[in-house]
């Protein structure tokens, strides 16, 4: 579990953040929403430290994240897997060695148990006969793909996503919603997701946070998100025509 | 002033975290061996050519400069030495290297900070700082002072070639001046310099790629400003180390 209390952060006078408190659950994928620029990966990066917050707290499990010393961050960090918005992957390292990666660090495995977890990754996120390309060589949807596959790599207990599908078909991104929502099942991860996508929303949504100008003006799920009387949320829910069309429908029907 | 003194602070900082343990030994020796061979082997061809010309040409000019009879010819040989050792193999190569090794590191790190790939690292737990600079500032620190020592002997091998070639002066004033007054201290002094220098190379462009930020265009801006920033300080050091061993 991670518990977010009242979180504050600002980039000089610019406040991008503004009283956050989350609480997001192991097994469930918990999704944070929000138009681009609304903070969303600023959120992110907070929540696992990579960009220092000004107040609030942060709790991973019952340890106060917010204030630990380096080492001890350290430390948590093993249990984090993330996949960053662009992918990240290691242009210098083969498909392989980006998996890899992390075990080289923190594990005494032999060469042989490495690649059968290599491999193990690479099969759960339907990625085969790709050990030995280079980031270069693969397609977006691909690379997002062994993106998540290193953060699966050492079992995290915490997957933290930044725009899993953005620039993917339709397709793909289901394909990456539904690994997403199933390891985290399967894993009991505490899994958070950044998206704008509805269609992500519907598919894999259990928790939903909409974030509006850096504060969170609703939270629910996504069996309450189409219904809910929030102005800015469904600003951002029927941005789209077709959306509108079946809200319509739907109130027609129900009266 | 104060930004000057912030830039500082974050490099202190930064060195800080560079000169920790390394997560892994077996990991930071085999990165060492990659950047030996990046940062010191892959620059002894321009070395090697830079040197053999500077050589050549600073026996033609001592040669020519000669005119009074009471000046020995070996003077050629002894002036050739002299200014290879003190100031070109030291102090002339690392400008040159700041510029060939200095932003192939900024850019190297730069990208991958804009990238997120250095992001990527510290998620994981890793030390990104150490795993990327301490193998850089080690190689070159270690091992480029023997690059000096090389470009000193191609130097004076390119002089005895334009002699052999031209007979400015015959090969044996030449020798003769080479062993003239002779001393092995000056090999020592220019030998810490190229470590002095190739610490600044190295870190001072490891730093502004750690702390590129602005796209491809930040990446690029910061691979001037480590050049030029490390050239500054070369000079810079090389007028306190000298002041240091010298006087
Ligand atoms: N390093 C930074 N320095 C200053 N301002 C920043 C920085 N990073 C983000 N911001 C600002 O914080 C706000 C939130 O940005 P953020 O990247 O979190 O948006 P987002 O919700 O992830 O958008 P998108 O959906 O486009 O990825 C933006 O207004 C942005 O300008
Ligand atoms: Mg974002």
């Amino acid at each position: 579990m991670i518990r977010v209390v009242k979180l504050n952060k600002f980039f000089g006078e610019k406040q991008v953040l503004k009283d956050i408190s989350i609480e997001y659950q192991p097994g469930k994928c918990s999704l944070v929403i929000g138009a681009s620029g609304s903070g969303k990966t600023v959120l992110l990066k907070s929540l696992v430290g990579l960009l220092p917050i000004d107040s609030g707290e942060i709790w991973y499990d019952d340890v106060l994240f917010s204030s630990l010393g380096e080492k001890e961050i350290k430390n948590i960090r093993k249990e984090i897997g993330m996949l960053f918005q662009g992918s990240a992957l290691f242009d210098f390292a083969s498909v392989e060695e980006n998996i890899r990666f992390p075990m080289d660090f923190f594990t005494e495995w032999s060469k042989e148990e490495k690649l059968e977890r290599v491999n193990f990754c690479l099969k759960r996120v339907n990625l085969i006969n790709v050990n030995k390309l280079f980031p270069n060589e693969l397609s977006g949807g691909m690379q997002k793909r062994v993106g998540i596959a290193r953060a699966i790599a050492l079992n995290p207990k915490y997957l933290f996503c930044d725009e899993p599908n953005s620039g993917l078909d339709p397709h793909t991104s289901i394909l990456i919603d539904q690994l997403i929502a199933e390891i985290t099942e399967e894993y009991n991860i505490t899994t958070i997701v950044n998206t704008h996508d509805m269609n992500s929303v519907m598919e894999i949504g259990d928790q939903v946070s909409f974030i509006h100008k850096g504060e969170k003006v609703w939270e629910g799920s996504r069996n309450d998100i189409l219904t809910s009387n929030s102005a800015e949320l469904n600003e951002f829910v029927f941005a789209n025509n077709m959306a509108k069309k079946v809200k319509e429908m739907m109130q027609q029907a129900a009266r | 002033m104060k930004n000057a003194l912030d830039i500082l602070g974050r490099y202190v900082l930064l060195m800080r975290k560079v000169f920790t343990k390394p997560d892994k030994s077996s990991i930071f020796w085999k990165q060492f061996f990659t950047d030996v061979e990046k940062l010191v082997l892959n620059s002894i061809p321009i070395v090697a050519v830079i040197s053999v010309f500077i050589g050549a040409v600073i026996v033609i000019q001592t040669a020519s400069n000669i005119e009074s009879p009471f000046i020995p010819k070996m003077y050629v040989g002894y002036m050739a030495r002299e200014s290879l050792v003190l100031e070109f193999c030291s102090t002339m190569i690392a400008l040159i290297l700041a510029g060939k090794v200095g932003s192939n590191i900024s850019s190297e790190i730069g990208s991958m900070r804009i990238t997120e790939q250095i992001d990527a690292m510290e998620i994981m737990g890793i030390n990104s700082a150490n795993y990327l600079i301490l193998p850089k500032i080690s190689a070159a620190t270690i091992f480029n002072p023997f690059l000096m020592l090389m470009s000193f002997m191609i130097g004076l091998l390119g002089g005895a070639m334009i002699i052999f070639i031209t007979g400015i002066v015959t090969m044996s004033q030449y020798v003769d001046g080479l062993h003239y007054a002779f001393r092995s201290y000056y090999i020592f002094y220019s030998m810490t310099k190229m470590a002095v220098f190739s610490f600044i190379i190295t870190s001072i462009s490891s730093f502004y790629g750690y702390y590129a930020s602005g796209g491809s265009l930040g990446v690029g801006s910061s691979s001037t400003k480590a050049i030029v920033a490390s050239s500054v300080l070369i000079l810079v050091a090389n007028l306190v180390i000298t002041h240091i061993m010298l006087v």
